[in-house]
């Protein structure tokens, strides 16, 4: 299954060609937006040859099963594959329009495609110290991406980030030292096979209660959250905007992962601590957002009150609630994503994200008040948007587990995440233009910008539209979780060595 | 051995640790260099701790057994790499913060003091 190394090879491949052309911008923003195009029509295709029980997997380098590296496509890692390569089309174009120069011919495209590479080999990786690999390749593009321009706050902001993540990637590489050496083997299908035969012991649940504080890191769910807060509002929005749509939903998807196959059959021992931790992340998240006036931050805090949400979906562990956690982490890399966008034309037009500043934007600019009010009601879960399904589809879960206490936590989250929004909306388009505002920066808009902030907010929109025809993918993805025993059947069974 | 071993992965991350928490930023870079040791440490003694032979078959090996498990050495070489990468763009990075705020200590630039 070739196919299968495309979504590397050829970020990889765009990577080689910009640094070819590193001097001539216009021959980059091609290659960017052609690149990112072709990992669309791949995803695409790979969607395609999904079947209710085929599950694509590829050897690398030819090598057996447990002892290469495996590459797996079920419809999680596919849907995945096609929504962060839907967004990242309108995230290149929007930084064409949205990001100086200077910070272009530094690298910024270069490194766009670097995060998307290690995005998406950690999607199709069937192998733990690949998916570190990955998860480092990621790491290092989103360092120098969140550095690039070396601004005062930036570097601020960085620092917090860099030590944040590294204490994760060092806790993910003992977590795996200590998962090899119980069961001397790397691969996740085999690591799934031989816990399930043998039963779990003590020393292989605290290298998999380690696998999940690493990954809760990276996903900043509570209490690891406070890096992101601290690191994300700094730079150029559009880069912010990347990074809240695909880093921590990066961790969530290989904590869905992981606990698919590592630490479901262990459930009354870990469901309660998913559970307590999803609930905190989202009440935390929300109540400081609550307290925030600068839209940026305010944004960056419902990060982590909707990982919740998904973290909420995976200790479900349910059909519906999986369904919904996936549903979910799609619509937020949607709506998030084109909120950021909006919230930068907002600065672009108004010359602040903080709200004391703004104001009457409905009256002078009822476009842009347009573009943010679709995502926000769709982050708040208004129908007919995709957060309200998202959120339905979670709410139906968690009453069918008869899970009370985390299904009403959610409910309120999701009124205080309304409170936010109505903030927002209250402060800088409702309410009349401020007399201290600051003047507009004069540079005309860029049509690039509002063109790629219109088209995500047309997704968010699409996304919510087309639920009835779309969630048929999504259950059968959860389907497919909820079996890993197909996981495993897929990567071993089908090539398993000859032992002599 | 073993014990000896444990005691002194265990000593790595407690330095570690302690120097993530201090204010400068160029302990917490050491800090994290300690990190990284520690776990290299532990994922070499993965394998085992053995004075087996090199896994290295010619043919007249008559137990494949004895061999020792050559994938940790793989493995650590990946994480130092890695780490050596880490590494060198966190100095660039505190050299550069040095320089664009003029001091290493961090709670010089905590929120209020903008």
């Amino acid at each position: 299954m070739m196919i299968l190394f495309l979504p590397i090879l050829i970020p990889l491949l765009t990577i080689i060609l910009l640094l070819i052309v590193r001097k001539k911008l216009a021959y980059q923003h091609i290659l960017s937006v052609l690149s990112v195009v072709a990992q669309l029509i791949v995803a695409l295709s790979i969607f395609n040859k999904l079947g209710e029980s085929t599950i694509l997997v590829a050897q690398a380098g030819g090598w057996p099963a447990p002892f290469g590296i495996s590459f797996l496509a079920d419809y999680t890692a596919t849907i995945l594959l096609i929504a962060v390569a839907l967004l990242a089309l309108p995230i290149v174009i929007y930084s064409i329009g949205f990001i100086d120069k200077v910070r272009q011919q530094g690298g910024l495209f270069v490194l766009y495609q670097g995060l998307i590479l290690g995005v998406n080999g950690a999607f199709l990786t069937a192998d733990i110290f690949n998916l570190y690999v990955w998860f480092e390749v990621m790491l290092i593009s989103s360092f120098v991406l969140i550095t690039l321009g070396a601004a005062k706050q930036q570097l601020r902001g960085s620092v917090k980030y860099l030590v944040m993540n590294l204490l994760g990637s060092s806790l993910f590489v003992a977590a795996i030292g200590l998962t090899y050496s119980q069961l001397g083997t790397l691969n996740m299908a085999d690591i799934a096979d031989k816990i399930m035969k043998q039963g779990s012991t003590p020393l292989l649940n605290s290298a998999i209660m380690l696998f999940f504080i690493a990954f809760g890191i990276k996903a900043a769910v509570f209490p690891f959250f406070f890096w992101l807060p601290a690191s994300y509002p700094t730079p150029p929005i559009a880069i912010t905007a990347f990074f809240g749509a695909t880093l921590t939903k990066v961790g969530v998807y290989v904590m869905l992962r992981f606990y698919s196959l590592f630490a479901n059959m262990d459930e009354a021992f870990w469901q309660p601590i998913i559970f307590i931790v999803a609930g905190l992340t989202m009440l935390f998240g929300v109540l400081m957002a609550a307290s925030s006036y600068d839209i940026r931050k305010i944004l960056s805090f419902h990060i982590i009150s909707q990982i919740g949400y998904m973290l909420m979906g995976i200790g479900l562990f349910s059909l519906i609630g999986l369904a919904g956690a996936l549903f979910f982490i799609v619509h937020n890399m949607f709506s998030k994503t084109a909120a950021f966008m909006a919230a930068g034309l907002i600065k672009r037009f108004k010359g602040s994200y903080d709200l004391n500043m703004l104001g009457g934007l409905y009256k002078s600019k009822p476009i842009l008040a347009f573009l943010f009010l679709i995502p926000a009601l769709s982050l708040a879960g208004i129908p007919p948007t995709s957060g309200f399904f998202g959120k339905l589809f979670l709410v139906m879960g968690g009453f069918q587990s008869g899970e009370w206490l985390i299904t009403i936590v959610a409910i309120v989250v999701s009124i205080l995440t309304l409170f936010s929004m109505i903030k927002i909306w209250n402060e800088a388009v409702w309410k009349p233009a401020e007399e201290k505002a600051v003047e507009p920066s004069n540079q005309k808009l860029n049509p690039l910008i509002i063109a790629a902030s219109f088209a995500m907010t047309v997704f968010t929109l699409f996304l919510g539209l087309t639920v009835f025809w779309t969630f048929d993918s999504f259950t059968e993805a959860a389907a497919q979780l909820l079996n890993p025993q197909l996981y495993i059947d897929a990567v071993l069974n089908n090539n398993r060595p000859a032992l002599n | 051995m073993n014990l000896i071993i444990a005691v002194l992965i265990g000593l790595l991350y407690a330095t570690g640790a302690y120097l993530l928490l201090r204010r400068s930023i160029v302990k917490l870079v050491l800090g994290i260099l300690f990190l990284s040791y520690a776990t290299n440490l532990l994922l070499f003694f993965t394998g085992g701790l053995s004075l087996m032979s090199p896994a290295f078959d010619d043919g007249s090996y008559p137990d494949l057994s004895q061999l020792s498990d050559p994938l940790p050495q793989a493995l650590i070489l990946t994480a130092i790499v890695i780490g050596f990468g880490l590494a060198a763009f966190s100095m660039v990075l505190i050299y550069r913060f040095f320089k664009e705020t003029g001091t290493v200590d961090l709670d010089e630039l905590s929120d209020n003091k903008k």
